[in-house]
């Protein structure tokens, strides 16, 4: 693992970021609308925590989905590096494929991160009272969940040719990923095929545990989403790291 | 030892063959020229050269390293501008030389005299703090080229450096290559299309054709193997006395001038006149790349039409040899 260049990559992804600060705000759009709109629209609704209403039941699942669509979009970015040989300049570099890897994932989570941190506070503004504690064990959960979400964006993207299959990978991936997550309904009530299905979604546990933070009650024990969001971890690394191997030129 | 040496390198996809049996040998301080239509092959085998793509079969030794078994090692050793522009838009040109010497795993303290250095060499000095997108092609060319050099590679590989430039900027780039030749004497590895870029650069030139190397010599020994330059001679020409100089190979007629092919004009072109008639305008082509190109690679073309066509080929050629 060489270092100076996972830093050299983070550093990239970094000035990337803040430069492009358009970015930063559309990705909250979403969202945002989601947060206000239906969770405002669906004020009448029945909250399944006791003593929260609905839109509070649903901002850490809201808050899952940013980090979803953020890290999944930075993922699928490099289908437009490849295109443009902004990719190869690092693929000619002497550092391992791993290296690179890691260099790209953490640089993806950076984003996830702070866009994180802004929701975290919008809701803590408007929606939900936060203690400093609180949003920083959310922020610290940020962490591994943004890094197993980037690592799948990341692997796809090394696999996919081009970016027509982008649409693609947002309907057959990324909203599946949110919605059967649990994010908008409490999956301990849900259909039993729904909860068979939720139990594949890395994404699920990232809401439980947040869940658990935020409003105390969560579907599964934190021990047991930690552990799921540890295991994805470790196999979204293994596949993304085999992906980047087998990347070529293509031509 | 050789920069570079090459056993067979062959790389196949799964419709074309697009490297053929490569064996190369180029010394170090030779820019040496890659030439040949699109699709021949070029980036191709600068791709294997440079690691980015795996041979089929094949191998070779990039500043003595194996390609297929030291890649990384080949890596630390070469610098490489690609055909396409990788530089980082969204970036600065310090920025973007910053983080590949990062990349390349040199000494912090020595990466800002470095860039301050490359800068200068490529002439953009006052621009460095700029974004890369405000740039103009050539100066992103440039900048490709200080940053395949910053990490002082032993190769460097220029993939067709100066497409899509226009002359001014063209002529720039041209004068930074020769510049690097000269000062640091990189071996350098280019490919191009263009035949004069290849004629006054290349101290060596290969002409790659459907993945193989037809021909391999000095600019000069090519144009020789071609073998004449035209005359174009206007007038009362006295034809028959022409054809008897020992150094004329061919008088044609064509739109009302004649065409004379010669060895040697420098030499013989005040003989041709002496011995020609009344001659009234007189014009000299000297042989360029662009003949030599069309000898070799066109007679590749009608040698490879002739293998798939076959027989009908044959046909039409006895005909043709009848009517005569």
């Amino acid at each position: 693992m060489n270092f100076n260049a996972i830093y050299a990559l983070l550093l990239r992804e970094a000035k990337i970021f803040f430069r492009e600060k358009e970015r930063i705000i559309s990705i909250l759009i979403s969202p945002l609308l989601f947060l206000f709109v239906m969770g405002k629209g669906m004020a009448s609704g029945t909250s399944p925590v006791p003593g929260y209403t609905y839109q509070q039941f649903i901002f850490p699942g809201i808050l899952a989905m940013v980090i979803l669509f953020t890290s999944i979009t930075y993922g699928l970015y490099i289908i437009w590096d490849k295109r443009l040989d902004f990719l190869k300049e690092v693929l000619a570099a002497p550092i391992s494929r791993a290296t690179l890897f890691i260099g790209k994932s953490l640089g993806g989570m950076l984003g996830a991160i702070i866009e994180t941190l802004l929701l975290l506070l919008i809701g803590a503004l408007f929606i939900i009272p936060l203690s400093a504690v609180k949003i920083a064990l959310c922020l610290a959960i940020s962490f591994p969940v943004a890094y197993m979400i980037t690592n799948i964006g990341l692997t796809i993207g090394a696999k996919m040719k081009s970016m027509e299959g982008f649409g693609l990978v947002m309907s057959f991936l990324t909203w599946p990923l949110f919605f059967f997550s649990g994010a908008l309904f409490d999956l301990a009530a849900a259909e039993p095929y729904i909860r068979a299905v939720s139990l594949l979604d890395p994404v699920t546990y990232a809401v439980d545990i947040m869940r658990i933070i935020m409003l105390g009650k969560g579907a599964f024990p934190a021990w047991a989403d930690l552990a799921a969001i540890a295991v994805f971890c470790l196999v979204t690394t293994l596949l993304g790291v085999t992906a980047f191997g087998r990347l070529q030129q293509e031509k | 030892m050789p920069a570079i040496k090459t056993d067979n390198l062959v790389k196949r996809y799964t419709e074309v063959t697009a490297v053929n049996g490569v064996s190369l040998e180029i010394p170090e301080g030779e820019v040496f020229g890659l030439l040949g239509p699109n699709g021949a092959g070029k980036t191709t085998l600068i791709s294997m050269l440079a690691t980015l793509v795996k041979p089929t079969s094949g191998t070779a030794l990039v500043a003595g390293k194996d390609i297929n078994t030291q890649p990384l090692e080949v890596r630390r050793n070469i610098g490489i501008v690609f055909q396409e522009p990788s530089v980082d838009d969204l970036l600065t040109a310090r920025e973007n030389l910053y983080l590949h010497s990062m990349l390349y795993g040199m000494p912090r303290r020595e990466i800002n005299l470095k860039i301050d250095k490359m800068l200068a060499l490529v002439g953009l000095t006052d621009r460095g703090n700029s974004l890369v997108k405000t740039y103009s092609g050539g100066m992103r060319r440039r900048l490709e080229i200080a940053r395949g050099l910053i990490h002082d590679p032993k190769i460097l590989f220029l993939d067709e450096p100066t497409l899509g430039l226009d002359p001014a900027s063209r002529k720039a780039v041209w004068t930074h290559i020769r510049e690097l030749k000269e000062a640091h004497r990189t071996t350098i590895i280019l490919t191009t299309h263009y035949m004069e870029e290849a004629d006054s650069l290349a101290d060596r030139i290969g002409i790659i054709y459907n993945g193989k190397i037809i021909e391999l010599d000095t600019p000069a020994a090519l144009k020789k193997k071609v073998g004449r330059d035209l005359v174009f001679l206007k007038g009362a020409v006295d034809e028959e006395a022409l054809r008897k100089l020992p150094f004329v190979n061919s008088v044609e007629r064509e739109n009302g001038r004649y065409k004379i092919g010669i060895i040697d004009s420098g030499k013989n072109l005040q003989a041709l006149l002496n011995g020609g008639g009344k001659i009234e305008e007189v014009e000299v082509r000297r042989v360029t790349l662009d003949d030599v190109f069309l000898k070799f690679a066109g007679k590749a073309i009608s040698e490879d039409a002739e293998e798939r066509a076959e027989g009908i080929f044959e046909r039409v050629a006895v005909s043709k040899t009848v009517r005569k």
